[in-house]
């Protein structure tokens, strides 16, 4: 029985970690510039995490192997423990896991404790069930007023824009996030009714929408492309397809269509969409 | 001495050296009841309410898994109709027998709060820690019987309106609160203005079913500190309490401190919904024809800080006393002590303390300050230490033992095993960092299911197959045990392990169909794995279900002491008698894991004997010739050493 | 060389008094007194007694101690939500007078409470009816002075939804209020208890017991009250 069980438990360890390591079943390559090193923080930290489990695991099926009773009429060792030991292992996993706590804190730090940079694209998310509004500020570069009480769904006025304000003549929403290349961006996140949240995989990046509150987060795209966007709160029976797109585009593409009014504005999106597919994985 | 015999059929030769438990006659502050419902129904005997804790568990955990099933058949084939669904939940739920998504949602939220408050919490503790914390600190009852029903008759209260809410949305269909066990706001407060199905009368009897459920705690709470700390038998000191009892003292003083913060945030929550406050609503929630509410100002961010204040000991509550039980199980059948017995009670109680402080790593991307994220990921990676120090001592407590591999002892073994396996993911979660890819992923499900819900579950077998004889005086078919403990071993790897890959790939949480996105084809194979071995494992349980009443009335007659342990609960008859030890009142002379100790005559001194051993392997001192005037006679056993 | 086997130590024994295996503790302590067996180890205090007010104790302090959290988590959201940047709806409702007159009877029944304590330490069974009843009645005044309080609130037009302020007074106030109606009725069982005939053994310690814990719960109700009133009214 003893065997049998280490046998198990060191089957079931090595499975474990061939699936951990097969890349078939790895994240997504990272396409922002805080992507590296979440990569690296992430490989650091499974291989502390896969190296206890399959050493405390091994530990364990080596014990139950060894220590079985085969009824040669001896007597376990009688022991209480071994107070030395014991504060060994303490201090050494003491350091470890709050070694990984602190490194764990780099990339948060990077993206969370300072402001978007000078010369970020702006957008203002405001989620809704179910559907993304992604609002744009145009070429005059200031976004219009919105207010909940203008929000009218028939007239597709999603995100309660104000048509007096002149700032917002030029203003874009659409249903899909687009961001240059290489410039940061610094997004406003709003929820109009529960709270959303904002996913794609391969920018190693997530952010709540709250209603009530004003979310600014920033990060930066480095690969052109198209991916998808996600819901990751529960919202509703909908949740699981309130999707979206992240477009990242060349300067120049962006720049020309940032350019376009709401009209000419949406159908160059679904062109550039199709102009990128999704990445295979 | 007559009518009980605290035991040693087994062991009748040493069995005189054994026979602490003396006359005390007169003791008993309550007579044994007569008729059946005194007896059995509305009982204020401990051992009574224990076995309804569990036998109410054993209900909600059958529940609970039938609906993570049909939520596994949904994510599997999404599209296909089961017509018997139809037949059972109604054609707006499953029309033609494919379940819709809010019906998807509503089991999500039902497995989730049945499971987390009906199963976790009230089978460790309100169960094994209701019937045998008194049994090993050698006190005939709770400290406060009537309180002790009460808290159970509320519990059960609680289950009732739980279940009911699936039967309140409105229409003819069977779709409860779709909300999940967290209750996140606006959506659990507005729902029902945002026509979410199941989030009107259904929602307010979810929040009043936890209401309900957390007054049902404070009241067990409330008896296990008190008992624990008042009711111990002599020479019972703290140090000598089996690891069990540090297990249910530590879980109800978490549940003492964590259970009104969430009864306090229930109460807020449904005066947002039916009384119009806005304590969790923000202001200008557009809820489209309903056009643009009145409620002003509330944060939902408020809630997840009460919510998680209560929620993260909470996990706390379901796994501690799984480890003490993993603990008892291991040294009684390692053949030795427990390895760092006080660094198994600090430990405890590390984990408890650290989880007071940590909760904010539920919500570092719910827009709460990102400097008092960093210091919630350090302070949660912390409890990596003394989670770690209870993996090392459970090992170092294997090292050099004698194993019998019973069934109670694979369901330990299996706890160790996937505490670690569930547990050390913590390190990934817990930081800021990397949770901004894993936060709702499947990576989260995964390291959740396997230690607090798994592993505790291994727990609670581990306790049952463990305590079954002594519970209802007979065993349970070892057998049968074993045939349970494979499958479900290497099925609850099959089903958890694979959905940390899906978390990698970026699986988002409470979807009812991966349908929609690309980026998840990759993982179909895996989620058709998951399903078939979590169907596998589900039926395994049958075997456990058919296990546990085949041996209620035909399984082998138990001795009071099958197993051959140290600790109180084995000193007295199987089941024991109302009072516990017949009226004679147990007195303890040595710790509760005295294992293999050389000299002795057998390789375990129970705690109520009080013969003397010459470790160094002379021979018993006293074998089989107990000191007389270390046990003290008859009468009120007042002896004059009385500090009253 | 006898030894006594106990957790983690061995000790040497005293052959003369014989082998004290952590027996014969001294009754009644809580603590460990012989933490991992060495020397003789403390049981605990109830088991083996007919009956411990010890007991009483232990469990009104423990319920306390989650009436104060419960307590704790609401005043915690009050300050929460009244400094949040989008409260701008926070109007502080003008304290009713009543509140006044609720704040002083309290104190003054947390003094009578405390009489009624001393009372029925010593043994004064009519001062101790007394006094119960004094409290009794100062507590009754306090819930009808609240109530008065409401009246006059909702007679302004000042409801539950009017605005946050009001919605924790009144769910303050509500709350502390339920939890004092629960030690009217501890105070009216004690009271009864002090004028029937108890036929049961050890009715004096009971009485005292019981006294004690309506007493300490009674004194918790009065400084949690101030405590809220403050809160309310005075902090900003």
């Amino acid at each position: 029985m003893g065997r049998a069980l280490a046998i198990i438990i060191w089957v079931m360890t090595v499975a474990s970690v061939v699936m951990f390591v097969n890349p078939r079943w790895w994240l997504p390559p990272a396409i922002t510039e805080h992507g590296p090193a979440y990569d690296r923080q992430f490989l650091i930290t499974i291989v502390v995490v896969g190296f206890a489990f399959v050493a405390s695991q091994i530990a364990l099926g080596y014990a139950v192997w060894r220590f079985r009773d085969t009824g040669d009429g001896t007597r376990a060792v009688y022991s209480h423990g071994n107070n030395r030991m014991e504060m060994i292992w303490t201090a050494i996993t003491a350091v470890i896991f709050i070694g990984v706590a602190v490194l764990g804190q780099q990339v948060w730090a990077s993206l969370h404790f300072q402001d978007a940079p000078a010369g970020s694209s702006k957008v203002r998310v405001v989620a809704q069930q179910f559907q993304w509004n992604f609002h744009y500020a145009g070429t005059d570069n200031t976004f219009g007023r919105t207010e909940p009480a203008k929000i009218d769904d028939s007239a597709l006025n999603f995100i309660g824009l104000d048509d007096a304000d002149p700032a917002a003549k030029d203003d874009v929403v659409v249903p899909i996030l687009i961001t240059q290349v290489n410039r940061p961006v610094e997004l406003t996140m709003r929820g109009r009714d529960v709270t959303h949240s904002i996913w794609v995989p391969e920018l190693r990046f997530k952010q709540d929408t709250v209603p009530g509150m004003d979310i600014t987060v920033h990060f930066k795209p480095e690969k052109v492309g198209r991916y998808e966007l996600a819901c990751t709160e529960l919202c509703g029976q909908l949740h699981y397809k309130m999707k979206s797109y992240l477009l990242v585009l060349p300067a120049e593409q962006y720049n020309e269509l940032m350019a376009m009014p709401q009209a000419r504005f949406q159908s160059r999106v679904s062109e550039l969409s199709r102009e990128y597919p999704l990445p295979k994985y | 001495m007559a009518e009980v015999d605290p035991g040693h059929e087994t062991h009748g030769e040493t069995g005189a050296g054994h026979d602490a438990p003396h006359a005390a006659a007169g003791h008993s502050h309550h007579a044994p009841p007569s008729g059946f419902i005194r007896k059995y129904i509305f009982s204020v005997d401990h051992k009574v309410i224990g076995i309804q804790y569990l036998l109410l568990a054993l209900f909600s955990v059958f529940v609970g898994l039938i609906m993570s099933v049909l939520m596994r058949l949904k994510l599997t084939w999404p599209d296909r109709g089961w017509p018997l669904l139809q037949t059972l939940f109604g054609a707006e739920a499953a029309p033609g027998g494919n379940m819709q998504p809010e019906f998807y949602l509503s089991l999500v939220t039902m497995h989730g709060t049945i499971m987390v408050f009906f199963v976790l919490t009230t089978a460790p503790q309100g169960g094994f820690g209701n019937y045998f914390l008194p049994i090993q600190i050698g006190a005939e009852d709770m400290a406060f019987p009537v309180l002790n029903m009460l808290s159970f008759w509320v519990t059960l209260v609680g289950l009732i309106v739980i279940i009911s809410a699936i039967f309140f949305p409105g229409a003819a269909s069977v779709i409860g609160p779709t909300g999940g066990w967290t209750g996140y706001p606006p959506l659990s407060a507005i729902g029902d203005k945002l026509n979410v199905p199941g989030q009107g009368m259904g929602m307010n009897l979810w929040i009043t079913s936890i209401a309900i459920f957390c007054v049902a705690s404070l009241l067990g709470a409330l008896n296990f500190i008190t008992t624990l700390l008042n009711m111990r038998a002599r020479g019972m000191s703290l140090m000598r309490m089996p690891l069990t009892c540090w297990s249910w003292f530590t879980t109800a003083v978490l549940a003492l401190l964590s259970f009104p913060v969430l009864l306090a945030a229930g109460i807020l929550l449904l005066l947002d919904r039916n009384a119009g406050t806005s304590f969790f609503v923000p202001t200008g929630l557009c809820c489209g024809q309903n056009g643009v509410l009145d409620h002003q100002g509330g944060s939902p961010i408020l809630w997840q800080h009460l919510f998680w204040f209560f929620g993260h000991p909470e996990v706390y509550i379901a796994i501690l006393p799984g480890m003490g039980a993993t603990s008892h199980i291991l040294s009684t059948f390692a053949r030795k002590p427990v390895f760092g017995y006080r660094a198994m009670v600090f430990a405890m109680f590390a984990i408890g303390l650290l989880g007071f402080f940590v909760w904010g790593h539920h919500m570092f991307i719910s827009g709460m300050s990102p400097y008092s994220s960093m210091a919630f990921s350090i302070l949660t990676l912390s409890i990596g230490v003394p989670s770690a120090i209870k993996t090392f001592n459970w090992l170092g407590t294997l090292w050099g033992a004698k194993i019998r591999f019973t069934t109670p002892m694979l369901f330990a073994l299996g706890f160790v095993s996937l505490f670690v396996a569930g547990g050390i993911t913590g390190l990934v979660l817990g930081q800021t960092s990397l949770d901004l890819s894993m936060h709702d992923s499947y990576f989260v499900l995964a390291h959740f299911h396997l230690v607090m819900g798994v592993a505790a579950i291994f727990g609670m077998f581990a306790g049952m197959y463990f305590w079954f004889p002594k519970m209802f005086g007979r065993m349970m078919s070892e057998r049968l045990g074993k045939i349970h403990f494979w499958p479900t071993l290497i099925g609850v790897y099959l089903i958890f392990i694979p959905m940390h890959s899906m978390g990698l790939v970026g699986m988002p949480r409470r979807y009812s169909s991966f349908t929609e996105y690309e980026f998840l084809r990759r993982v179909d194979p895996l989620v058709m794995l998951v399903t078939i071995a979590a169907i596998v494992t589900a039926a395994a349980q049958l075997i456990f279900l058919f296990n546990f009443v085949w041996s209620l009335f035909k399984g082998k007659k138990a001795s009071a002491n099958p197993w051959e342990a140290t600790t109180l609960e084995w000193a007295t008859t199987s089941p024991p008698p109302f009072d516990n030890f017949g009226g004679k009142e147990p007195e303890v002379y040595r710790g509760a894991y005295e294992y293999s100790v050389p000299g002795a005559p057998d390789d375990y001194i129970m705690q109520t004997d009080p013969s003397v051993y010459d470790e160094h392997g002379e021979g018993g001192a006293a074998r089989g010739a107990p000191r007389r005037d270390a046990v003290r006679g008859g009468g009120n056993g007042h002896d004059g050493h009385d500090g009253h | 060389m006898v030894t006594t086997v106990t957790t983690g130590t061995r000790e040497r024994v005293d052959e003369k008094r014989g082998v004290d295996l952590g027996g014969r503790p001294p009754r009644g302590g809580n603590g460990s007194r012989g933490p991992n067996g060495k020397g003789p180890g403390g049981g605990g205090g109830g088991r083996g007694q007919e009956w411990s007010p010890e007991r009483y104790r232990i469990g009104i302090l423990v319920a306390l101690a989650s009436i104060l959290m419960m307590f704790t988590a609401l005043v915690s959201a009050y300050i929460v939500r009244s400094g949040l940047p989008t409260s701008t709806d926070w109007r502080p409702i003008a304290m009713p007078r009543a509140l006044v007159v609720s704040t002083a009877l309290i104190v003054l029944s947390s003094v009578t409470a405390h009489f009624a304590n001393a009372a029925a330490k010593r043994g004064r069974e009519a001062a101790l009816r007394g006094w119960l009843a004094a409290t009794l009645a100062l507590g009754l005044g306090f819930l009808a002075s609240q109530f008065f309080a409401w009246r006059s609130l909702a007679a302004q037009g000042v409801f539950l939804a009017s605005n946050p302020h009001s919605s924790f007074f009144y769910l303050l106030t509500g709350l502390h209020g339920v939890h004092l109606l629960g030690g009217i009725l501890a105070l009216a069982y004690v009271l009864w208890r002090a004028v029937a005939r108890d036929a049961r053994p050890h009715a004096e310690a009971r009485l005292r017991a019981a006294t004690a814990a309506a007493a300490v719960y009674w004194h918790f109700m009065d400084a949690l009250w101030v405590f809220l009133f403050l809160l309310l009214f005075v902090w900003r």
